[in-house]
């Protein structure tokens, strides 16, 4: 089987009833997608497949052989991140920040696919997304402001845009 | 995750009947969002799996008043039918869930015994779908009904039903996705005037309420009697207590919309 993943084409040699989360994280060292509830309840491990948010630890890996797969890691870099992830900065909607690799890419998609700044449309697209620091405020915040951009970025404390992205926890 | 175990991906109808066979040894998997966790956690050890991914087995159709759904329809791609199966299907989980989740796989949801899953069951049996599946003994098309009451080693092809004249969904919020509906009622006018409810969540499957369609007339007199048609179970999203007070209301409301 293969997958692509952000772009580079990998073979993948776990059983095919793997779950795709744990193909990333397991074979594949791709460890931005979170191994939460590992059954569909968190959305920590929300990846787009063929460009649709999926919980990928729902998914069997050889449901979706040859597929394209986006993770937060594809989405940007530390240095070049994506306006969602500005925004998560920005408005602190990051807290432990378990949850925020399945919601900047929920909030991606959503906002990709013509999503507004209304407030009840972003909690209805990432009601699949638990933050249990309970941040929502922020992250709602956060994925409204990335929608209008209407930010600033030099206004952030200094070094607070890399204290967030830096460090590769697994 | 047992290394042997054999997975078959047909990528047609017939390829999938054929790796089905009779059933038996073999674990289904739909869209996946019941059955890979249970697998990842090794509760569900399969000898061999079926992905019915690129089977084929999609789509809606709806010619004249009849409609016929594949069994791997995505929960999302129903949401916008008319009521009871469209707000039914709108109401279940979140986005990314009714995206991946299949219709044969909601037909087919299980369970610890005493607990009710499967939301999509109640808006069938309103409309009073019929199911066609294969496995041992060949084809079968059947109520959902019994359907429900006998669908241990079925593979789900696709369900139909005849366009209702009017039909109704009202259900309790869930406080947290990761639960069917703890309760739901679907009711429906069906083409020849007689109107058909069901519930989900006050039983393990899908159930009828005759008791409260021979008192369709009267919304009130109908919601009390629904209750003797039930057997409902705590549980960790409501009591029993609960849906004994709210069933009677769910039954009241949908038989005002059906008018
Ligand atoms: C976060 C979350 C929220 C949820 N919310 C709801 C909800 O609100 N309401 C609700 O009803 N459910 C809910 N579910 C449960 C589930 O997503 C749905 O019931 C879904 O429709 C199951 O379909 P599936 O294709 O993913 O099932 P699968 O996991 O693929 O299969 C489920 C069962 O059906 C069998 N099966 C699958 N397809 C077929 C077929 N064609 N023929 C025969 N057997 C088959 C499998 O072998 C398995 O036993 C939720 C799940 C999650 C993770």
């Amino acid at each position: 089987m293969n997958i692509t993943v952000n772009g580079d084409e990998l073979e993948v040699r776990s059983p095919g009833l793997t779950s795709l989360l744990r193909v990333l994280r397991d074979e594949l060292d791709v460890v931005g997608p979170k191994a939460g509830c590992e059954a569909g309840g968190c959305g920590a491990c929300t990846v787009l497949v063929d460009g649709a948010p999926r919980r990928s630890c729902l998914t069997a890996v050889a449901a979706i052989d040859g597929a394209e797969v986006t993770t937060v890691e594809g989405l940007g870099a530390a240095d070049d991140l994506s306006p969602v992830q500005q925004a998560f900065v920005h408005y602190y909607a990051a807290q432990c920040g378990f949850c925020t690799p399945g919601m900047v890419v929920a909030a991606t998609h959503y906002l990709d696919s013509g999503g507004s700044d209304d407030r009840k449309e972003i909690q209805e697209a990432l009601r699949g997304h638990v933050c249990r620091c309970t941040g929502y405020v922020k992250i709602i915040e956060a994925v409204a402001a990335a929608r209008g951009g209407n930010f600033d970025l030099t206004t952030t404390a200094e070094g607070g845009y890399t204290t967030v992205m830096t460090g590769d926890a697994k | 995750m047992a290394e042997a175990t054999e997975v078959l991906t047909p990528d047609s109808p017939e390829a999938a009947a054929a790796a089905f066979g009779e059933g038996g040894d073999v674990t289904i998997i739909g869209g996946g969002t019941i059955m890979v966790p249970l697998v990842t956690h090794g509760v569900v050890q399969p000898n061999k799996a079926l992905i019915l991914a690129d089977a084929g087995l999609e789509g809606v159709d709806q010619s004249g008043t009849t409609v016929t759904i594949g069994a791997m329809t995505s929960v999302s791609a129903l949401s916008e039918l008319d009521a009871p199966l469209g707000p039914c299907a709108a109401n279940l989980g979140d986005s990314e869930v009714r995206d991946q989740a299949t219709v044969g796989g909601n037909l087919c949801a299980v369970a610890p015994p005493e607990h009710p899953t499967g939301d999509l069951q109640g808006a069938f049996v309103a409309l009073g779908a019929s199911v066609r599946s294969t496995g041992a003994g060949g084809e079968r098309i059947e109520p959902v009904a019994d359907f429900l009451a006998d669908r241990d080693n079925r593979l789900v092809l696709d369900v139909t039903y005849e366009q209702p004249q009017a039909g109704a969904f009202e259900s309790l919020d869930r406080p947290h996705t990761h639960h069917p509906t703890p309760l739901a009622v679907s009711g429906a006018r069906l083409a020849d005037g007689s109107i058909q409810l069901a519930a989900t969540g006050a039983a393990p499957t899908a159930v009828r309420l005759p008791s409260a369609e021979a008192e369709a007339s009267d919304p009130d007199a109908a919601g009390t009697a629904a209750l003797g048609d039930v057997r409902l179970v705590d549980d960790a999203v409501s009591s029993a207590w609960y849906r004994e007070r709210i069933l009677p209301v769910l039954v009241r409301r949908v038989l005002e919309q059906l008018g």
